[in-house]
């Protein structure tokens, strides 16, 4: 059962340790994020997503980046690597393939670093194994996801389908719509996943080229702050001990010893992964405008439900639809997938006759997710759905929409 | 559907995390009992009461108020073991989280991965723990609500245990003082500790010491 938690007026919780006010090495005032996100003043900049990633890493106290820039990738690995040199970052290296960046990651996250790196597509799955290690290891360890093919043929264009592999790996799972909502999450996600009620690692999700390659106006607060740095003292677990649950079992696992409490204390470990997702909720909401969802025009018979780029996309179909139709469409946008809005989604489709998802991978994952929490889901329409990198043209989801409604016209696919 | 409450159990051959069953953490100034937000205020004659009403009540110290890492550890490991004498309450330790095979010495440790065992082996009634990493706390207090009639209190330095049948959070040396004090009141006012009659053991880093 996933609970709605009101988001009253919550902050963000920080440790008792951190000093307010003090300088880090490169003259930054380190800043109670509560002020850096909702208080500082923020100027206009025009950036590539890439570009993005690097501004918020610059603001983010980071200890350790991991690099694995496979050709072609975004520039965004590359660009953290000249913060490195700028002295931003504590450390910086290349890993020797996705694997092993992850790998390195996480024992830099064991020695209670602050740790970010980037991967996509082919490179998440080669990675994969590392990622519910991370989670059961509780390293609040954070990587952008920036969505791209992940099958052969291969393809360098977008494609959300990895995101579906991501979800039950025990990590927190968000995912971007624009620019902006990625430079806010970089920062706000290191202060949800480093609670120490959740402590697990973030995959900040944005779609591959939409987000990283073209540029997007984005608010940013001056440079001259950062957020405070990560405590590890907070921790649920104890720093890296070779004779302590994690390592002790990943040279002696439970599960070699055949008998039930074995087995019990490593699912009661699984459980206690996925409460820590649940417990993300409510840190999750100052940094996401107090809801995991956002709403427009709820009381609309038809709704469109998305995440990502798919929401840009309805936006302009809802537009369409009403200007040249007279056909009036809600929208509801997903932010967070792990935790998945199960509660909110549940009100804000309470009232909608037809629910349309459109997503860019060729299964519909996010239309499962959807479907399983819903009474009444014959309401729910699949689609449209366009993979392997094809744009989605907000006129497919005006074609569905208006098919779906009965409503004759010229289809976009006639035009050739 | 009803609100899932966290109650002594046993419950269940796995029961559920109480966190998956929508309970939520208290936030700061207050505490849950029973999986219901309360006022911290409120918690602390509950968690007296409970105390004093057990026949084995017993304060599992875990690691981080076990051993001298700081100055403030020590003053809280003064401060638990003012607290187990007011009730009275046996004191078993947490010393570390290793799995202990073939088997643990249930009446000297307890271990979060099979809490049951020194839970059942000694009867214990109502519990604390404190001073336990947060994630292997969860995982005791889980295994212990699925296998035994346990009521568990815990009193947590950072966020609280919703796994926990009440949890205090954010524990300092002034709050373990303050549930002492509850304690010492409630006893005045004529509220008589339950619990059996026992000798505290006392161990050094090679054991019991006997006698």
């Amino acid at each position: 059962m996933n609970k709605k938690v009101e988001a009253q007026d919550r902050r963000i919780l920080l440790s008792e340790t951190v000093e307010l006010g003090e300088k880090t090495n490169k003259g930054q005032t380190v800043t109670d994020p509560n002020v850096l996100f909702n208080e500082m003043e923020r100027e206009a900049s025009f950036l590539t997503g890439s570009e993005v990633i690097r501004a918020a890493i610059k603001r983010a106290n980071l200890d350790v980046s991991v690099a694995y820039p496979i050709t072609p990738q975004s520039e965004a690995a590359a660009l953290i690597g000249e913060l490195y040199a700028e002295g931003y970052v504590r450390e910086y290296f290349r890993g020797e393939s996705e694997f092993a960046v992850m790998g390195q990651c996480a024992g830099a996250s064991f020695g209670g670093a602050r740790v970010f790196t980037t991967t996509a597509g082919p490179g998440t799955l080669r990675a994969m194994e590392n990622f519910p290690m991370w989670a059961g290891s509780r390293l609040p360890i954070q990587v952008c996801v920036t969505c791209r093919g992940i099958n052969s043929p291969l393809s360098i264009q977008p494609d959300t389908l990895e995101m579906y592999y991501l979800l039950e790996t025990g990590m927190l799972v968000w995912h971007a719509e624009t620019a902006q909502d990625l430079y806010d999450w970089i920062l706000g996600g290191f202060m949800v996943s480093e609670q120490p009620d959740v402590h697990l690692p973030l995959a900040l999700c944005c779609d591959g080229f939409f987000v990283t390659h073209t540029k997007d106006t984005v608010m940013l607060q001056s440079d001259e702050y950062c957020i405070p740095a990560y405590d590890p003292y907070r921790s649920p677990v104890p720093c890296m001990d070779m004779e302590c649950p994690p390592i002790r079992m990943m040279r002696d696992p439970f599960i070699m010893k055949s008998n039930y409490i074995s087995y019990m204390t490593h699912a009661s470990w699984q459980q206690e992964i996925h409460a820590a997702v649940e417990r993300s909720r409510k840190h999750t909401l100052p940094i996401m405008n107090g809801s995991l969802i956002e709403t427009e025009n709820l009381d609309r018979e038809i709704l469109i439900v998305a995440s990502g780029t798919a929401v840009s996309q309805g936006r302009e179909a809802i537009r369409l639809l009403e200007e040249e139709e007279g056909i009036k469409v809600g929208l509801v946008k997903i932010k967070s997938i792990r935790p998945f809005p199960t509660e909110e989604i549940r009100e804000a489709t309470a009232n909608a006759k037809t629910i349309f998802i459109p997503e860019f991978n060729i299964k519909g994952w996010l239309a499962r997710e959807v479907k399983s929490i819903l009474s009444n889901n014959e309401r729910v329409i699949a689609g449209p759905h366009v993979a392997g990198g094809m744009t989605m043209p907000s006129e497919v989801i005006v074609d569905e929409i208006k098919k779906s409604l009965g409503v004759a016209g010229p289809r976009l696919e006639s035009r050739g | 559907m009803e609100q899932y409450q966290v109650l002594p159990g046993p419950e269940a051959f796995l029961p559920p995390s109480a966190a998956s069953m929508g309970i939520t953490l208290p936030d700061p100034g207050e505490a849950h009992i029973e999986g219901r937000i309360v006022d911290e205020e409120e918690a602390y004659e509950y968690a007296a009461r409970k105390l004093l009403g057990a026949k084995v009540p017993t304060i599992f110290p875990g690691p981080l108020v076990l051993w001298k890492w700081n100055e403030k550890a020590a003053k809280k490991a003064k401060a638990i073991r003012e607290l187990a004498e007011a009730m009275p309450a046996r004191l078993i330790p947490m010393a570390d989280y290793r799995p202990k095979y073939p088997k643990i010495i249930a009446e000297l440790e307890i271990n979060p991965n099979h809490p049951n065992l020194t839970i059942w082996h000694n009867k214990i009634d109502v519990c604390i723990f404190i001073g336990v990493h947060c994630h292997q706390a969860n995982l005791a207090l889980k295994i212990i609500r699925g296998g035994t009639d346990c009521y568990t209190i815990a009193m947590c330095a950072q966020a609280g245990h919703e796994d926990a049948c009440m949890s205090f959070r954010d524990i300092s040396l002034e709050k373990i003082h303050k549930l002492t004090a509850t304690v010492n009141k409630l006893k005045k006012e004529g509220v008589k500790s339950q619990a059996e009659p026992f000798t505290q053991f006392k161990m050094s880093r090679q054991g019991r010491i006997e006698g």
